[in-house]
């Protein structure tokens, strides 16, 4: 914990304003600052995309079919190509990336939340309650989530909601289990005992004192798994029980381009680098976070980079 | 916390116990929510007989297969059956549903199995050697390389390869089995993801267990450099691996159901989707607990590889 020795020695920095500290340690990691850049153009993309685009998105022209990509002469939606109702795949996957985001973006709130909630009651009340949680956690974890999502849409409708929903359930026990995990350590230290004797009501100590040292980590983690629920939407719309057309997410485009791949693998080629693209940077972007959110190894960010080790 | 002094057996025998108390009923939980739900998706007779299959043909399918009755005489039936280790027919095959989910499960254990391998013993080795030249050009290479690995989708990344490796150099067959060659592209697109994820704990684990105070006292003492690494700080830094090694494992089913029914391997992943679709509900059922319980003696074994492995730890 107290591991001091390789704080630098000199050059303490003079305190400067928290959010530009923040930018500070992204710049210093560039492959983490890249990832954020793509991200907010992903963000960007999903936000304004569908309104901007879907015209163009949906507007079929059949003697555009399978048009191959980087022909510059075309109009600059085309440069990624065309898919096989001649429809422009750049355009389609701005549009596309809408459904991913909201999916994704839903999934994780949502378990984010539900997941912190019973997991601050479960390390926080009674045995009882906590054993009644942790036992529902084990029976979904018991489970592939992929085959357990795969059952449920299939028997419910497939859409958005639905696939929030099935999605958030699966991923609630990771939540679950991590701030349970930490409210147990934490709940013993000294400050929270201070504030238990000073009279603290239950909900001030769990949400005032207890939650804002377990966010960090929940946080990093949300990040992974956003892109572990990109991934998991992608599959279910791929094998056809996600999202269905005329809606698109990115897998749904990769399944759409299986049947040309021998004639036109850039159908499949980019709407699965846009994924792939996507996932890492969220990735590169939780590694940086963990370094940056953990006090012990924030240096690393804080100098030079030259130092670690 | 000073515990009497039993044999750990004992500990042992008791936890195995609770924890088998505490999976059936997570099975339990599973079954009941199965079953009720795969019934609320529609009647097999209308999939299953032709459009102009007369009524009373209809009924007598129904009849056959126990769908006249109430729903929860059906589910009493079947859980009388199930103690009886009887998991029913399967519509679509006419043969007892846990032989046909028994024998695609076969194909699936040995995808996995030798995926799991592969994946340990590669993960293992470039994580420690990774940790131990910690931001060296084989680190960042092995963690670009593994972050890659563990954002690539697997359905992606197979047709890929299809596309690569049998369309466009033809050395590998697409789909199918049958030959040693077969198993490879089902193998290589099942091994990337679990080894980007264990690659990273391993580098983290043995990064951690490196700075710790009797790995500087090898170092001290004079051991070089392999010593260290892969036996003084390997076998604390596994535990957590082992952990993420079992969920991995388990998370490899998720894979084998894109992975099978990309290649046609006929596999438990593809029976199950398929017989999803094909309303074969007693198929569906037999193949959730086969997995269930498959993915249950896993988790019993990690724990007693726990223990093994760190003697502080007990039940």
């Amino acid at each position: 914990m107290t591991d001091t020795k390789a704080l630098p020695p000199q050059n303490i920095p003079a305190q400067t304003h928290p959010a530009k500290q923040i930018l500070m340690m992204l710049w210093r990691d560039k492959l983490a600052f890249c990832a954020a850049i793509f991200i907010l153009i992903v963000i960007f993309c999903a936000l304004f995309g569908a309104p901007l685009l879907e015209d163009v998105a949906t507007k079929q022209n059949l003697r555009g079919r399978n048009a191959a990509p980087f022909d510059f002469s075309k109009d600059w939606v085309f440069w990624l190509g065309g898919d096989a109702l001649g429809r422009p795949l750049l355009a389609r996957i701005v549009v596309a990336s809408q459904n991913t985001m909201m999916v994704a973006t839903g999934a994780v709130v949502v378990s984010l939340t539900i997941g912190t909630a019973l997991g601050l009651i479960a390390g926080y009340t009674s045995r009882m309650g906590s054993q009644i949680i942790m036992r529902l956690a084990d029976v979904i974890m018991s489970f592939p989530s992929l085959l357990l999502a795969v059952i449920v849409l299939y028997m419910l409708a497939p859409s958005v909601g639905n696939l929030i929903i099935v999605l958030a359930i699966t991923r609630i026990p990771v939540y679950l289990r991590t701030s349970r995990a930490e409210v147990l350590e934490i709940r013993e230290r000294m400050f929270v005992q201070a504030a238990r004797v000073m009279g603290a009501s239950t909900n001030r100590i769990v949400f005032k004192h207890i939650l804002p040292v377990v966010f960090p980590t929940l946080v990093t983690i949300a990040t992974l798994d956003f892109a572990f629920v990109m991934l998991a939407e992608s599959s279910l719309s791929f094998l056809g029980i996600g999202i269905q057309p005329p809606e698109i997410t990115w897998g749904l485009m990769v399944a759409q381009g299986k049947a040309y791949l021998t004639t036109a693998w850039w159908l499949s080629f980019w709407p699965g680098l846009a994924i792939i693209l996507t996932t890492l940077s969220l990735n590169l972007l939780s590694n940086w976070m963990r370094v940056a959110l953990d006090p012990v190894q924030r240096w690393r960010l804080e100098i030079g980079k030259k130092s670690n080790g | 916390m000073l515990r009497p002094l039993t044999s750990r057996g004992a500990f042992m025998t008791a936890f195995l116990q609770k924890r088998a108390f505490a999976s059936l009923i997570s099975l339990m939980g599973l079954v009941v929510l199965v079953f009720f739900l795969s019934r609320l998706t529609g009647d097999p007779t209308t999939l299953y007989l032709p459009v102009d299959a007369s009524l009373e043909s209809r009924e007598q399918f129904r009849e056959l297969h126990g769908l006249n009755d109430p729903i929860l005489v059906q589910f009493g039936r079947y859980v009388g059956d199930l103690v009886q280790f009887d998991f029913g027919m399967s519509i679509r095959r006419s043969a007892p549903a846990i032989d046909v989910v028994l024998q695609a499960f076969v194909w699936t254990l040995q995808l996995a199995l030798i995926t799991m391998t592969l994946v340990t013993v590669a993960a293992i080795v470039i994580g420690s050697l990774a940790a131990f030249h910690i931001g060296g050009v084989f680190d960042r290479i092995a963690t670009f390389f593994s972050l890659i690995g563990a954002s690539a989708p697997d359905f992606w990344i197979a047709i890929i390869s299809i596309v690569i490796f049998s369309v466009g150099l033809g050395w590998l067959p697409t789909s199918g089995t049958g030959t040693v060659w077969h198993w490879i592209l089902p193998i290589a697109v099942l091994f990337i993801r679990p080894f980007g994820l264990i690659l990273q704990v391993v580098r983290g684990s043995m990064v951690s267990t490196l700075s710790s105070a009797y790995v500087k006292t090898a170092r001290a003492k004079g051991l070089r450099n392999k010593p260290i690494i892969f036996v003084h700080a390997l076998r604390n830094a596994m535990l957590p691996v082992i952990t993420v090694i079992g969920d991995q494992a388990a998370a490899l089913l998720n894979g084998a159901v894109v992975v099978e029914t990309i290649f046609g391997f006929p596999g438990v992943g593809k029976l199950m989707i398929d017989s999803i679709l094909q309303r074969d509900f007693t198929v569906v059922l037999a193949a959730i607990m086969v997995t269930a319980v498959a993915i249950f003696v896993m988790n019993i074994l990690i724990d007693i590889l726990y223990a093994v492995l760190d003697p502080r730890i007990r039940y």
